[in-house]
């Protein structure tokens, strides 16, 4: 360090060294002639060997225990347990009862809590308390109210009642809501016109307080989720389960205030009568259900059904505070282990500890082997292990990844332009991190979604669909054409599992090996899943009347419609891609490339043909994957059935399996179901996405867990590690500054001289 | 002046309500109303009902542009396009879609994008002028050639690859400055580095392409020939003589585009993550927010009239023989 010290003084003394004529005196112009004596010759000379030992200095700093000057942080930040994340989009919605998307649950789950949670380790994934004392067990009425024995006759249910007790003591966050004065009245819930005016932030009102979760919040919460002012997407969905939740609706939209300059004045819900949500006592609470409805329970889970404390909407819906965004769609108030510090999602979303939270401790028990990989090393304590966790916004990938690779963000998805830079698969498939990301300790976690993507075919459709052996045979036959482990090798980066049915791994009803593969499209050779070849494919054509892939009628090759949604230019090798699948056969495909909302359009009108799309369940659970093909649920009559098949086996099996506990005969229920839907072939059951992530040295407890959303809680920072790493990985290299120097100083020379020849040249 | 200031603020107003007008047909070309309700409300099991329910609380309800079953003046004052845009002309921006006030939101964005395009533009033109200037000295020369051939290679480059590049070499490669973020106060400035890097070096090709044009128009003057045969030095005139009088198309293109910094740059401030209004806007189509879009194309084009404007004055102040009338 001294060296480099006396090395730069010496270059600056050398360049600021006087020189002749050049301060103290003005040069005229006879005196030019000087230059281009030997001496005036020396000055570039003496001028470059400076710069280069300037240079040489610089490019010694680099050494001196500098800290890096790439940190995006604060400097105040170094060494705390914090944790760096990113986000790509904003989050739309802050307010759980609008709230349904993973980017905006990456936040709010870490907030509020709802009586349940999935078990972290646990596979398959098993629902657990976690503000309730325990997972409610349905409690079945007939009509005059009288309980029914377990195993009643279904027909005789009228009501199911869950009865959810939760633990007492829990408190919510410090938040101004809560905030009283001596006497016990709310400081903010009045608050003067000219007061509110002034506030930009909730942090403008300094006070703040809290108080006990009661059942009170969550019977609060239901309400607002029948509030059609409030627009909760599942507000659909509840209608049809939730006891009276639609007269409610009603009730509500007839009774509240009406908007004031567009913001509706506070209305408190908590006097209103709902049969399908009740107080029974401060920490109990009643859902009564319309009938059977055994999935309703994993929507416990869920935001949507997380506390609501009154004194939130007393004071966010005060007259002015919606124009200046103080709204809970922006400031989430909960019981969780974090709270929301900082919300500036084109910036930063910042995520500290909760001084009020409960207390919650790490799992004790998981699967085998999650013990031997460190993941039962935290059992017992208490959590959360960090004290905040800092989400910038990051919206291209490119910045993300090299970020992430400096040691800025310490976990991160794989991008298709990075994928090659940090995966490599072994003989066998399996995926592994390359030599580059191993050296860096980086850790790779792969799980495979329990999404499908997959191609359907619309049944309403006069060529493709309909209950004909002609119609069933041409969509096999496709099914088979269209490979689609090709496609997740070229498009997905091999991140994906061919589809075999409706259920992706981990749905209870899923079949593994042999068992489990479609037989309409592959058979079982080597110990894997072959598909079929083209020859049966096109044998299948042949009896379905397209021999060779033409149409009997006008002797061309058939022509079907393809509906894409993705028609930028990432797209076209897609589309180009599906079109040399369906040439195959010999069909000619067209593709009607359109964005996405008129794609919607289209599965809404039940005007497309052939598409792909996909679905991410709500809950583990297999209804949640065959409602997409039950009957009454299609999509030309308003619900998510987007290829429009109805089969009436089918629809009586779900109404079956759908209120069946897990075990044996629900299973054979799923296989038969299975069957019909592989030999219908209303899909070709794409694939299963695999997600694919990485994290650094110094990230512990990483397990994917693909239902709970509140897993932050779990995540353990080591940050002497994470500062060390970052100062080795990035020390800041300065040379190119003075090579810059040294290039403009040596073109610089000629140009002096130049200019100086000029000066003395005569005039023409 | 005044009067023919107030004649041009004047003709700004058809002029804003046939880009308003415009700026609404072509967003519900592409997006309906209903396709707005859906994008808020998200993919997932959204009813119909919560579909117009969503219109219904959003005022997009009405017809477009014309109300048939309305009388008299309410056929067209009855219509989204006229609830949307009339509180526009009062600079009152109403609240997003998604609840935000808007005139706040753009209150707190300007400042992130001013913090950009200010150094890029005060940077650039010096590095330009200059450069410029160096070229017009040495014209004829080596320099000259191998600059006009440089600057020419540098115009033919994608602003996209500056930014990457940049991003690569002084973020990734050298450590230097931190590839993209943002903060506030002082803290800014790390962040403020690399893209300001990158603007002034992407504008360098046309910018300096443009003014040594400008200077070789100025050089070839009368004044300059008499000039030299007072026997002042080449310098001497370029300096005080040929730049004094080439700034003035310089200069009121500088005051043409000053408005429009408060805009942001859209790609740029999206690599970066800058939180700025060229971002914002960016979001906003992406979401089909139609209140923030129209908002910021109406700003848009309130600040291009504005700068147009200051164009005339600033040439009457640098041109004696320039006169508004």
């Amino acid at each position: 360090m001294s060296m480099a010290l006396e090395v730069v003084k010496w270059a600056v003394r050398t360049i600021l060294r006087p020189r002749r004529g050049h301060i103290t005196e003005r040069p005229r112009p006879a005196k030019a002639a000087q230059v281009s004596c030997p001496a005036g010759r020396r000055e570039p000379v003496r001028l470059l060997m400076s710069l280069v030992a300037l240079v040489v200095t610089l490019s010694m700093l680099p050494g001196c225990g500098e800290p890096p000057w790439n940190n995006p942080y604060a400097a105040r930040q170094a060494g705390e347990n914090i944790l760096y994340g990113a986000f790509t989009e904003r989050p739309k919605h802050l307010d759980p009862v609008r709230s349904y998307s993973s980017n905006e649950y990456a936040f709010i789950a870490q907030i509020y809590e709802p009586p349940l949670q999935y078990h972290f380790l646990k596979r398959p994934y098993t629902l657990m308390p976690l503000t309730a004392e325990a997972v409610p067990e349905p409690t079945h009425l007939d009509a005059a109210g009288n309980p029914l024995p377990p195993d009643a006759d279904p027909d005789q249910i009228a009501v199911t009642e869950y009865l959810i007790r939760i633990k007492p003591g829990i408190q919510y966050q410090p938040h101004p809501a809560f905030a009283r004065d001596a006497d016990g009245r709310y400081l903010y819930h009045d608050l003067p016109a000219h007061e509110i005016a002034r506030l930009n932030r909730l942090a403008d009102l300094p006070q703040t307080g809290t108080r006990e979760l009661t059942a009170e919040d969550y019977v609060y919460q239901i309400k607002r989720l029948a509030a059609p002012w409030l627009h909760s997407p599942i507000a659909g969905l509840m209608g049809e389960h939730i006891l009276g939740f639609r007269d409610f609706s009603q009730r509500l939209e007839d009774a509240a205030p009406a908007p004031v300059d567009g913001e509706r004045p506070f209305f408190d819900l908590r006097g209103l009568d709902f049969p399908g949500a009740e107080v029974v006592d401060r920490y109990s609470w009643k859902v009564r259900i319309d009938g059977r409805y055994p999935q309703f329970v994993y929507w416990l889970a869920m935001p949507f059904f997380a506390p609501m404390p009154w004194e939130a909407e007393a004071l966010t819906n005060q007259r002015g505070m919606e124009d200046n965004n103080i709204t809970l769609d922006w400031y989430p108030v909960g019981t969780g282990p974090f709270m929301l510090a900082e919300n500036n999602p084109n910036l930063r979303m910042v995520l500290a500890r909760n001084p009020n939270f409960h207390g919650e401790t790490y799992p004790t028990e998981g699967m085998p082997g999650d013990a031997a990989e460190g993941l039962l090393a935290d059992a017992g304590k208490p959590l959360p292990f960090v004290d905040q966790a800092v989400y910038s916004l990051e919206k291209e990938s490119i910045p993300y990844w090299n970020k992430f690779l400096q040691g800025y963000y310490d976990t991160s998805g794989i991008s298709s332009d990075a994928f090659d830079q940090a995966v490599r698969f072994d003989a066998a498939g399996e995926a592994g991190l390359t030599a580059d990301m191993q050296a860096k300790g980086i850790g790779l976690s792969t799980a495979v979604q329990t999404s499908i993507w997959y191609m359907g075919f619309n049944m309403a459709d006069d060529v493709v669909g309909g209950d004909s052996e002609r119609a069933r045979l041409l969509r096999r036959a496709i099914s088979i054409a269209v490979d689609f482990d090709e496609f997740i090798s070229i498009f997905a980066n091999g991140r994906g599992v061919q589809g075999q049915g409706p259920l992706p791994p981990g749905i209870f009803g899923h079949r593994d090996g042999e068992a489990g593969i479609n037989p309409y499209v592959f058979d079982w050779e080597n110990g894997r899943a072959q598909r079929k070849s083209i020859a049966e494919a096109r044998a299948l054509m042949a009896q379905a009347g397209y021999r060779d892939g033409r149409d009997p009628e006008t002797g061309r090759p058939l022509s079907l419609y393809y509906e894409a949604m993705d028609a930028g230019p990432d797209g076209k090798a897609r589309l180009n891609w599906m079109r040399k699948q369906f040439a195959k056969l010999g069909i000619e495909l067209i593709v009607r490339a359109t964005d996405y909302n008129r794609f919607q359009e289209k599965m809404r009108e039940g005007t497309g043909q052939i598409f792909m799309w996909g679905w991410n369940a709500d809950y583990p659970d297999p209804e949640n994957f065959f409602f997409l093909l039950y009957g009454p649920n299609r999509k030309i009559d308003g619900g998510e059935n987007a290829a429009n098949y109805s089969n009436p086996e089918l629809d009586l099996l779900f109404e079956e399996m759908k209120n069946m506990p897990d075990g044996p005969e629900r299973q054979a229920v799923i296989d038969r179901m299975t069957e019909i839907v592989r030999r219908d072939a209303p899909w070709s059951f794409g694939f299963y996405p695999e997600s694919f992530s990485l994290h650094h040295q110094w990230i512990g407890n990483v397990k994917p867990n693909l239902m709970a959303n509140n897993t932050l809680k779990y995540l353990r920072v080591e940050p002497a590690i994470r500062e060390e790493r970052r100062a080795a990985w990035n020390p800041p290299v300065v040379w190119p500054i003075g090579a810059i120097a040294v290039v403009l100083a040596v073109g610089a020379v000629p140009a002096i001289v130049i200019a100086r020849r000029r000066e003395r040249s005569a005039a023409l | 002046m005044s009067a023919y200031i107030i004649r041009r603020l004047l003709y700004a107003i058809p002029i804003l309500i046939g880009v308003n007008l415009i700026t609404f047909v072509l967003f519900f070309v592409v997006n309906s109303p209903d396709d707005m309700a859906r994008m808020q409300l998200g993919d997932k099991r959204v009813t119909e009902d919560a579909v117009q329910a969503w219109k219904a609380d959003h005022g997009y309800d009405r017809p477009l542009l014309f109300n048939a079953d309305a009388s008299g003046a309410a056929k067209l004052t009855e219509t989204i396009f006229f609830q949307k845009s009339a509180k526009l002309f009062f600079f009152d921006f109403g609240t997003s879609d998604s609840g935000r006030d808007i005139g706040y939101d753009i209150s707190q964005r300007m400042w992130p994008s001013l913090a950009i395009a200010l150094p890029v533009l005060l940077v650039g033109l010096a590095i330009n002028i200059s450069y410029a200037l160096m070229i017009v000295f040495f014209r004829a020369t080596y320099i000259d050639f191998g600059s006009v051939v440089l600057l020419v290679a540098m115009m033919s480059i994608s602003g996209l690859f500056y930014i990457i590049g940049g991003q690569f070499l002084i973020g990734k490669l050298f450590h230097l400055v931190p590839i993209s973020g943002y903060d506030t106060g002082l803290d800014a400035v790390k962040f403020l580095i690399l893209p300001v890097i990158v603007g002034v070096v992407g504008g360098i090709g046309t910018g300096t392409r443009l003014y040594r044009t400008f200077f070789l128009e100025e050089i070839n003057r009368d004044y300059v020939r008499t000039a030299r045969a007072k026997g002042l030095r080449e310098r001497v005139v370029l300096f005080r003589h040929v730049l004094k009088n080439a700034l003035i198309p310089i200069l009121t293109g500088v005051v043409a585009v000053l408005p429009l910094l408060f805009m942001g740059a859209l790609i740029t401030e999206s690599f970066f993550g800058i939180p700025g209004l060229g971002s914002y806007t960016i979001d906003a189509i992406n979401r089909q927010d139609f209140a923030i879009v129209r908002a910021m194309v109406f700003l848009g084009s309130v600040l291009y009239i504005l700068g147009l404007i200051l164009t005339d004055i600033s040439y009457t102040m640098v041109d004696p023989r320039v006169r508004l009338s």
